[in-house]
Formats: structure tokens, C-alpha cells, sequence
């Protein structure tokens, strides 16, 4: 039997940040949110829910779509690459100073 | 104290509708928002401009307010007497912007107490939103960020470091391997959530001090070693540092100046993973012998005419 240690139930999160999970449905069937399924009960691993929380805060706050939301965390996805590249980059200056 | 002009933070004139002020916080804050502008304390600190902007100018109460007295609110007495008649007869409920779900703005959930709208709306409105008989709104803690300085050879090596973190002790590990300026996520160990909402994060951004000896470069590290003519002429054994100790090298013979040897799993530990390493590349740097005596001089003259 699979081991829900780790996991959230997805109606309990949905009702502590009130939002329907339809909205969590439409993310997972985006490929931003992996929805996983134990005893036909579903769940959202714990590891995903700062970046669902980020999304759930660009939908309420900023009234931005899924599939804005889709765009948006692929060009933060990129930014986070960027600034990491950037950070190695400089480390890598240092040898030269 | 100085006045805020909440419209030009707005972007927005005096006679702005309801409808002009809600576009005109949208379209900033869509600008601005923390979650579009991950580590940028300038685009922070505007967004909780215009979010105390929107707040003020949104509630019909506190903009006429705000429009009566504008800039000569210092004298506006009357105000903290009749907020604290209010505040009597309601209890407060922490102000969350509006209803999730609506499209209002959740400025708490940032990691910014209520505490942090600006001195002028404290002193305008009392506290951080006057937002009573709405629905409490659970905030996840604030997000802390600290610097750890690591020397090399710590970075080096697994560890444990306890850090002191807004009073508590907090033990962690510190993974091998680390690079300089990179940050880790511990889980939970920011402020307190308010209202029952989930603890904030403790991000930690690692500094690693330049060490004399090894420069970095990934998992690889660079050193230049000394070695005197002879050897570097007719070959020889030499000893040379590593990070974890002394090693034997050899040097072969007419080896030339800047000549560069790669030690090969001699140097720094790759991140995450066990019993990985990178390589060390060592240059040579060769040393031309000084304070001949005329003998030596002799021996190279022979050698430089035959």
C-alpha cells in the first residue's frame, strides 16, 4: 500500500486556501501541479506546495489565468536558471580577480 | 513623517473612479508582485506602497478621510479618537484585502506584518487595515533570509553549524559541495503564520570566503605550485597541497613554466553527491635560481654556448 507521509490531501489544502479544485484540476492538467492518486483519494506531494501556493497567490492577487500562470512559472523557471548561471558565472570571474 | 500621496502611487488623479483605482493597483501590482519579482527588496517595498495605496483608496471611509484632511492630516485628532470608538465596539480581524478568490491583494501573505504600511497610515488610520467584520484570513509567516560565511575547506565538508535565527537555535546541515552564493530552503523555520496559516521559510544564502591557497571553479580547484629549475630541467618528485592533505607529484623532466597538471579527484567535492570529485589543476610556476656563485654562472654560460 502506498504511503501518504508525504503527501497532502488536496481537499484539505484547497479548503485551508480556499480555492476550488477545479483551479488545482486545471494546473495538473497544465503540467504545473502533479495530483497523486492513493485509494481513490487525491493528494499533492508536499515538495510542490510552496510553488502551488505561488500560483494560488497569482490567481487571487492578480486575477491571472492558468494559462498565465503556465507562461509565468516557465519565465521564472528561466529566471532562477539565469541568476543561477549568473551566480557561476561570477564565481567563476573570482578566479580571475 | 511625511505625507504619502497614495494617487500618484496610483498613478491615478483625485477624481479617480472605484473602477480606475482597482485597474490602476491591478496593472502595478501585476508589476510589482513579490512572486513576479523573486528577490528584489525594491520591487517589495513598491508593492506594499501601492497595496497600503489600494487600501486606503478602496475603502470608501478612509479615502474620504484621506480626501478631507490630505496633507494636513497631522491635526486630524479627531481620527484616532473616533478609531478607538471603533475599535470598542468591533473586534479586529487583521485586514486580508479582500476575500480570496476576489482579486484583492493578500499583503500580508509576503511576509509583511500589518506593521508595515507606512508610519503615515499608521498614524491616519491606527492599525494595519481597518478591516472589521471581515473574514479572518490565515497569512503564511513571514520568509527570513540570512548569510552564513563558510572558508573553503568548510564548504568542503558535510557538517552540522547551528545558527541563531530571531532568538531559537536552529541546527542544520550543511552539505559538501556548497557554492558560493547559493541559497538553501529550510522549511518552516520563518516567522509564525498568523491566524493558523503555515509558518514562512528560512532561506539560507551561503558566502564562501576566497581561500589563498585554491581558487574555485565548480567542482574544480586551481593552485599554482613553485618548482625550482632543476626539476623542472631534469625532472623529479615534488609535494604539493590539496584540500585534504599533502600528495606526491612528479615532474617531468624539461618541463616548462605555466605548465598545467591535472590532479585527477583532488578536488572539491560535487554537491549532493557522495564520494564524487572534482579535479585539481596545478600550474608550475618555475623559479629561476638567485645569488649564483661564479662557478653556477660558469656551469650556465658553458650551457647557454653549446
Amino acid at each position: 500500500m502506498m504511503q501518504t507521509e508525504n503527501l497532502t490531501e488536496a481537499q484539505v489544502f484547497c479548503g485551508y486556501h480556499q480555492v476550488e479544485y477545479a483551479f488545482v484540476q486545471d494546473l495538473a492538467n497544465a503540467g504545473l501541479v502533479e495530483i497523486t492518486i492513493v485509494n481513490q483519494t487525491h493528494y499533492i506531494s508536499q515538495n510542490q506546495l510552496p510553488d502551488l501556493e505561488r500560483m494560488i497567490r497569482l490567481h487571487q492577487d492578480l486575477n491571472i489565468n492558468v494559462a498565465g500562470i503556465e507562461a509565468i512559472t516557465h519565465l521564472l523557471r528561466r529566471l532562477q536558471r539565469t541568476q543561477q548561471e549568473v551566480q557561476a558565472l561570477r564565481n567563476k570571474l573570482r578566479i580571475y580577480e | 513623517m511625511a505625507f504619502v500621496d497614495y494617487y500618484k502611487i496610483l498613478e491615478v488623479d483625485k477624481n479617480a473612479t472605484e473602477k480606475d483605482i482597482k485597474n490602476a493597483y491591478r496593472k502595478l501590482a501585476r508589476k510589482y508582485h513579490p512572486d513576479l519579482n523573486p528577490n528584489d527588496p525594491e520591487a517589495n517595498r513598491k508593492f506594499q506602497e501601492i497595496n497600503e495605496a489600494n487600501e486606503v483608496l478602496t475603502d470608501p471611509e478612509k479615502r474620504k478621510k484621506y480626501d478631507q484632511y490630505g496633507e494636513n492630516w497631522q491635526h486630524a485628532d479627531a481620527y484616532e479618537q473616533a478609531r478607538q470608538q471603533q475599535q470598542q465596539s468591533r473586534t479586529y480581524s487583521g485586514y486580508s484585502g479582500s476575500e480570496p478568490g476576489s482579486g484583492g491583494f493578500n499583503f500580508e501573505s509576503f511576509g509583511n506584518e500589518g506593521g508595515d504600511f507606512s508610519d503615515f497610515f499608521q498614524s491616519m488610520f491606527g492599525g494595519a487595515g481597518g478591516g472589521g467584520g471581515r473574514r479572518q484570513a490565515r497569512y503564511r509567516g513571514q520568509d527570513y533570509n540570512a548569510e552564513l560565511q563558510l572558508t573553503l575547506q568548510e564548504a568542503a565538508t558535510t557538517h552540522k553549524q547551528t545558527l541563531t535565527v530571531n532568538g531559537k537555535s536552529i541546527r542544520i546541515t550543511i552539505p559538501a559541495g556548497v557554492e558560493n552564493g547559493q541559497t538553501i530552503k529550510i522549511s518552516g523555520h520563518g516567522a509564525p503564520g498568523a491566524n493558523g496559516g503555515p509558518n514562512g521559510d528560512l532561506y539560507i544564502t551561503f558566502l564562501i570566503a576566497d581561500d589563498l591557497r585554491f581558487k574555485r571553479n565548480g567542482s574544480d580547484l586551481i593552485a599554482t605550485t613553485k618548482i625550482d629549475l632543476y626539476t623542472a630541467v631534469l625532472g623529479g618528485e615534488i609535494t604539493v597541497d590539496t584540500l585534504t592533505g599533502q600528495v606526491k607529484l612528479k615532474v617531468k623532466p624539461e618541463t616548462q613554466n605555466n605548465t598545467k597538471v591535472k590532479l585527477k579527484g583532488k578536488g572539491f567535492p560535487v554537491y549532493k553527491k557522495d564520494g564524487e570529485f572534482g579535479d585539481l589543476y596545478l600550474t608550475f610556476d618555475v623559479q629561476l635560481p638567485t645569488n649564483l656563485t661564479e662557478q653556477q654562472k660558469d656551469l650556465f654560460k658553458q650551457l647557454a654556448n653549446s
